[in-house]
């Protein structure tokens, strides 16, 4: 059993006051907060050992690339990867996708062929894959999403041509916290010879992530989300593409030899990664990512499953309140509807209160508009959330409704 | 009324609250009595973009000067857009587009909204000044 209120005080963010009234946070899907061991660290890596990476032959030079190395080590172990250089350091999900998107891009698709996404994505996995089907003239199929907020499988199977060249899938959907079955999606991908990438951002700080057990061929996450620094990210990809794959962006560090005529790559994983990495982030990431290991990736995965299920009855049981997104499978994630109350005004007066949720489309336009609104009411729960905290969301909620109604 | 006192004489409602909670309810209740655009008039035309709800701004030319009916889907914007048609309707293009709208900041409104929120806010005031500009080169023409 985890003991929540030892783990808060790991959190000085969560003893903030809003107008002055607790601050109750419930907009973890966006970001995350961190742990003092990360602050820590991030502190000790600017006081300590700051300097560029791969680079000096002088001491703290040397100092760096280890650490930054050693975190390249850590986010392998954490998903599992199979090989330290199949692990990239990017800025966040947002540019792995893209990295992904324009540099297979480049090397797989070209007119006339099919890249596979779903209703269900953030629009960073939708835009970057739009760009390049447009730049190659390529088309995109989309897996649909059932009632519940599931994907429509059936509807999956048959998607598949000659012409697919690859699958992009979320692990996790942000608006609703459906968990996808990853493993059957990349198996049917794999079984039609297409390979997949798996969008981790909602994923990776809830549960157990196995790249090999998923075996994905591309697997991707920002650190901001998983207790991290903001600014760093990881591309996990099978080395068998990301050694064909031509490089994203040029620059220091990813060049094996330059002259003014050609250029001669490094090898993986510094091909993609050009000039001075977030290395500082990198190791702030690998801090929040053992923290997690050392806190116990089985005991988050339990509690949030009670946090999900106390909030789900709690929230169930106010009238005129309807859940979107009621997949068996979920993170605690809760989108709602209030039958005579607009988004946007329950969540200026749940700000009031203290509460920070999130109202909108939760960046995923398509699958909001798919359930016949504009936008939900988003409280996205961590483990270090509390049962009181759901308690004061509910009561929130119901003080809304009388202000309103 | 000019705008000056009509804003003055806003502040002055407003400063008999001192809880938000309060505040919020007046401008809930300043919603409600809004009278509604018929759904005709909910159309593209005037729709105002930027906004997290939706808000619908129509003007009218009377007169030489211009009358402004709006609503919204959401109740606060709904008292907000109320207090903003209250102040610069019946006045001429020439006064609405002078205007300096003290009165956002002086009864605490703009505090209250996020950026990406008094973006929707700032939005609102930019259309009407525009119906404005345009009529005030309608005139002219």
């Amino acid at each position: 059993m985890l003991n929540i209120e030892e783990i808060r005080s790991q959190f000085p963010i969560l003893q903030t006051r809003v107008y002055g009234r607790p601050l109750v946070y419930l907009d973890n899907g966006a970001t995350t907060h961190k742990p003092l061991v990360v602050l820590n660290k991030l502190q000790e890596a600017y006081t300590s050992f700051n300097s560029n990476v791969h680079r000096g032959v002088h001491a703290l030079s040397d100092k760096a690339s280890v650490e930054y190395e050693g975190a390249r080590e850590t986010v392998k172990r954490f998903i599992n990867a199979p090989l330290v250089s199949e692990i990239i350091f990017t800025s966040g999900a947002t540019a792995s996708i893209n990295l992904v998107a324009f540099s297979f891009g480049e090397r797989y698709i070209s007119a006339g062929d099919e890249v596979i996404i779903s209703e269900m994505e953030h629009h960073a996995n939708i835009v970057p894959w739009q760009m390049v089907c447009k730049r190659k003239g390529a088309v995109l199929k989309i897996i649909p999403v059932l009632d519940d907020g599931t994907l429509d499988m059936e509807r999956y199977r048959e998607l598949f041509s000659s012409r697919t060249r690859i699958v992009a899938v979320t692990h996790v959907s942000n608006a609703l916290g459906t968990i996808n079955p990853v493993r059957e999606i990349t198996r049917i991908a794999h079984d039609n010879g297409v390979p997949i990438l798996i969008d981790g951002a909602q994923a990776i700080q809830h549960g157990n992530v196995d790249v090999q057990d998923i075996d994905c061929d591309f697997y991707l996450f920002s650190g901001h989300k998983v207790y991290g620094p903001t600014g760093i990210g990881v591309l996990y990809g099978k080395s068998e593409y990301l050694n064909e794959m031509p490089p994203w962006q040029g620059g220091g560090d990813m060049v094996d030899r330059v002259t003014l005529e050609e250029t001669t790559f490094n090898e993986l994983p510094f091909k993609f990664e050009a000039g001075t990495t977030n290395f500082i982030g990198a190791v702030g990431m690998a801090a929040a990512l053992d923290y997690l290991k050392s806190t116990g990736i089985e005991e988050i995965g339990l509690r949030e499953k009670e946090l999900l299920d106390y909030a789900t009855r709690k929230l169930e049981g106010i009238e005129g309140l309807r859940i979107i997104g009621t997949a068996p499978e979920k993170i605690p994630i809760i989108s709602f509807l209030l039958e005579k109350v607009h988004m946007y005004d329950a969540g200026m007066i749940l700000d009031k209160m203290g509460i920070a949720v999130r109202t909108g489309t939760q960046c995923a336009q398509p699958l909001i508009n798919r359930f016949g609104t504009d936008g939900v009411i988003r409280a996205s729960m961590t483990f270090y959330n509390t049962m009181e905290e759901i308690d004061a969301l509910a009561a929130g909620i119901v003080k809304v409704k009388e202000m309103m109604e | 009324m000019t705008i000056e006192e009509k804003q003055e004489k806003i502040v002055e409602e407003f400063s008999v609250f001192d809880d938000w909670m309060d505040r919020y309810n007046f401008l809930i209740d300043l919603g409600k009595d809004l009278d509604v655009l018929s759904e005709k008039d909910k159309n593209r035309d005037y729709l105002i973009e930027g906004c997290q709800s939706k808000v619908w701004l129509k003007p009218d030319l009377r007169e030489g000067r211009v009358y402004f009916s709006a609503d919204s889907d959401a109740i606060i914007t709904r008292g907000i857009v109320a207090l903003l048609v209250r102040v610069l309707s019946g006045h001429t293009p020439a006064e609405i587009m002078d205007a300096d709208l003290s009165f956002i900041d002086r009864i605490g409104l703009r505090q209250n909204l996020s950026p990406t929120r008094s973006n929707g806010l700032l939005a609102m005031v930019k259309q009407m000044k525009l119906y404005a500009i345009a009529y005030s080169s309608k005139m002219k023409g």
